[in-house]
């Protein structure tokens, strides 16, 4: 563990003569930004059409520099903006999705972990066969479920229900985060869940005072995974939900459709925008940690 | 203070059978060590006893009371493992006082237990390190210190000292020893190191693909190994097998093509013309000019070696050579070896070698 920080790397850009290494690191260097400029380029349009006046978007079309500009459009997206019948921006979405995301990701991320520590420390007969039944829902179309879920929904009265969506989204995460976690635990020595046994512990206080602490890495791997995916779903949100209750992937498509037949491209830049941020910012937060989380096995 | 029984005990994987039908009895305050080589189920077995494998057939009592079933928990031993095994993410402290939390020992007397161990393996000072910040002799201290903490009825050790450097590991065994001696609790210590066993055991089991191979002393297993297994695992270097046969009623002629004639050893029963294995070990060869059987009194046969290479450890040479034109390793002091490729005279003390059953192994 505490070799991970002091390691320098190697780098290769560095090596050969100086002629070699200008040419090595232009070429790396404009590659590299020849694609971040076209991954970035979408959102910098997105953005400063949130700026621009509507008239003047549609004078000079999409792709242009804003003549004046205004936040005004975020507030309306935010709070006012009108869409199928009620004006309230996209803030009431916003709130289901958070409403709907962040309990079936910690819900998922939790029963993973279980799962994860039972298939991997407390072994029994045909439990290679129960992980692998787990994890066919990893490599299951979300369009196969569309229409169990929608009769199960109806049988336990949920359909249209934020409820009803934590409960999708936790059942079909569990498939990933069994599997992360699974995977991870696997590193975890067993002689140190057999001294706990020899310790006294028992199941759940080995899992809190062993195996949790151990977990951070997998915990912000699953966390990422689960909540970007979640929040990002569109499908589930669109056909178990409808009006105030939909998400807010739902809900701005549905602005397509709404009212008056204008487009208001840039109160709808900004909804998109908005609806962007918050993977956004758990990746800024978490991302260190999910590829170190992803590539390494951090016990010993 | 407890005591071990272990009665017809099998174990086995599936169809793989790993212990078959051991018998084993530890009296209290005895410390017992199983050695085998690798894979012949020494930490199965140990594993059995503390309750992290099932039994599949036979008995396990402690203290007389049957344990078969009951969980590791309740059978109030400690175990040292290999790996250490240290909760990685809790300190020192935490990892000695996690058995007796468990337990619901209070506060003030876990720090007390905590104080009386520390100062006993000298490990003070790092109660408030984690495990990943310490030496590899360091962690072995803690791992005993955390086995020492909840004065269990028995210690149980898995290897305790094969992931330490040679010097290390000789400071740490008597350390072992005189722990023992200390606390005086029934232990079973599992090495493959022979040496750990002699020093530190006052019965050795030896184990060979899951059979116990013979019970006893070390003094008893080194003098009289049951048969050649025992015989060749136990000792370095390793003891010489010669093939040979009884001729003229009370002789031994050694195979090979000069046919060197020895007395047979005075105890021994066997028939005229069968052949036998005789064991030799390499100390009990000795160069006739440093006349050791004059010198002790022992009784002993003349025999001419070829020496082809000599092996100087420094505390005493190995000579690789021929007896008859078969293979021996011998050893002796420094300044008596012979030199290379010279033919030397020996002797060899007749009260110490072994004969063997050359098809079943078993010593006659
Ligand atoms: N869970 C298991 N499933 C199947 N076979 C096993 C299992 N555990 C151990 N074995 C087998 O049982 C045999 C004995 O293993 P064990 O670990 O007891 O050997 P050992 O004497 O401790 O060896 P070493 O000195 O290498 O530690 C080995 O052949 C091993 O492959
Ligand atoms: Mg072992």
């Amino acid at each position: 563990m505490a070799d991970m920080t002091q390691r320098t790397e190697f780098d290769p850009l560095a090596t050969g003569g100086k002629g070699r290494q200008r040419r090595a690191r232009l070429t790396v260097y404009g590659l590299l930004g020849l694609f971040a400029a076209i991954y970035l380029m979408p959102a910098v349009i997105i953005f400063l059409n949130t700026l621009r006046p509507l008239e003047e978007i549609v004078r000079q079309g999409f792709i242009s520099w804003p003549g004046s500009m205004s936040l005004h459009h975020w507030s309306e997206a935010w709070s006012s903006f009108c869409i199928g019948g009620t004006c309230e921006g996209v803030s009431r979405y916003f709130t289901n999705s958070l409403l709907m995301a962040v309990p079936a990701t910690a819900l998922s991320t939790a029963l993973g972990l279980v799962n994860g520590y039972v298939l991997s420390k407390w072994r029994f007969r045909g439990d290679a066969w129960v992980f692998g039944v787990i994890t066919l829902g990893v490599f299951l179309p979300a369009q196969m479920t569309l229409l169990p879920w929608a009769f199960v929904l109806g049988k336990l009265g949920l359909s249209n229900t934020i409820s009803g969506l934590v409960l999708v989204h936790t059942v079909q995460g569990v498939s990933f985060t069994t599997l992360f976690c699974r995977n991870y635990f696997l590193n975890v020595p067993d002689d140190l869940i057999k001294a706990a046994r020899i310790d006294g512990a028992g199941f759940w206080r080995i899992f809190r005072r062993i195996i949790l602490p151990l977990s951070p890495p997998i915990l912000i791997v699953t966390v990422i995974w689960q909540f970007t995916g979640i929040w990002n779903e569109f499908l589930f949100g669109t056909v178990f939900t409808s009006g105030a209750n939909q998400p807010i992937t739902s809900a701005i498509v549905a602005f397509s459709g709404s009212g008056t037949g204008e487009r208001h491209y840039n109160v709808e830049a900004a909804s998109v925008i908005m609806a962007a941020l918050p993977p956004l910012f758990i990746y800024l937060v978490g991302g260190k940690y999910f590829v170190r989380g992803l590539t390494q096995g951090a016990v010993k | 203070m407890s005591t071990l029984e272990i009665n017809d005990l099998r174990k086995s994987f599936g169809a793989v059978e790993v212990l078959k039908n051991i018998n084993l009895s530890a009296r209290s305050g005895e410390f017992v060590a199983l050695v085998g080589p690798s894979g012949c189920g020494k930490s199965t077995l140990l594993s059995m006893i503390a309750g992290l494998e099932s039994v599949s057939s036979g008995e396990i009592r402690i203290d007389g009371h049957l344990v078969n079933d009951e969980a590791p928990k309740d059978r109030d031993i400690a175990m040292v493992f290999q790996s250490y095994a240290l909760y990685p993410t809790m300190s020192v402290r935490q990892n000695m006082t996690f058995g007796m939390e468990c337990r619901g020992i209070a506060k003030s007397e876990q720090e007390r237990e905590i104080q009386r161990v520390a100062t006993m393996l000298q490990i003070t000072p790092l109660l408030d390190r984690k495990p990943g910040q310490l030496s590899g002799g360091q962690r072995q201290r803690v791992a005993m210190g955390r086995a020492l903490v909840r004065d269990p009825k028995m210690f149980l050790f898995d290897e305790p000292l094969s992931n330490l450097d040679a010097k290390l590991r000789i400071e740490m065994r008597s350390e072992i020893k005189k722990l023992h001696q200390n606390v005086g609790k029934t232990t079973i210590y599992v090495t493959h190191d022979q040496i750990e066993a002699m020093t530190l055991a006052t019965r050795i089991a030896v184990m060979n693909k899951g059979v116990l191979q013979q019970y006893d002393t070390p003094d008893e297993i080194y003098r009289r190994p049951a048969n050649m297994f025992v015989a060749g695992f136990m000792g370095s270097p390793t003891m010489n097998f010669l093939n040979a046969t009884v001729v003229q009623g009370r002789m031994l002629r050694l195979e090979g093509a000069e046919g060197v004639l020895l007395p047979l050893p005075e105890n021994a029963e066997v028939a005229d013309g069968r052949s036998v294995v005789l064991g030799v070990r390499p100390e009990h060869f000795s160069p006739l000019v440093a006349r050791r059987s004059v010198r002790k009194g022992l009784k002993s046969v003349p025999i001419r070696a070829f020496i082809e290479m000599l092996e100087p450890t420094g505390a005493e040479t190995i000579l690789m050579g021929r007896v008859a034109g078969q293979q021996v390793v011998l050893t002796c002091e420094p300044d008596e070896a012979p030199t290379e490729n010279v033919e030397a005279e020996f002797e060899i003390d007749m009260d110490r070698v072994c004969l063997f059953d050359p098809d079943t192994q078993v010593r006659l």
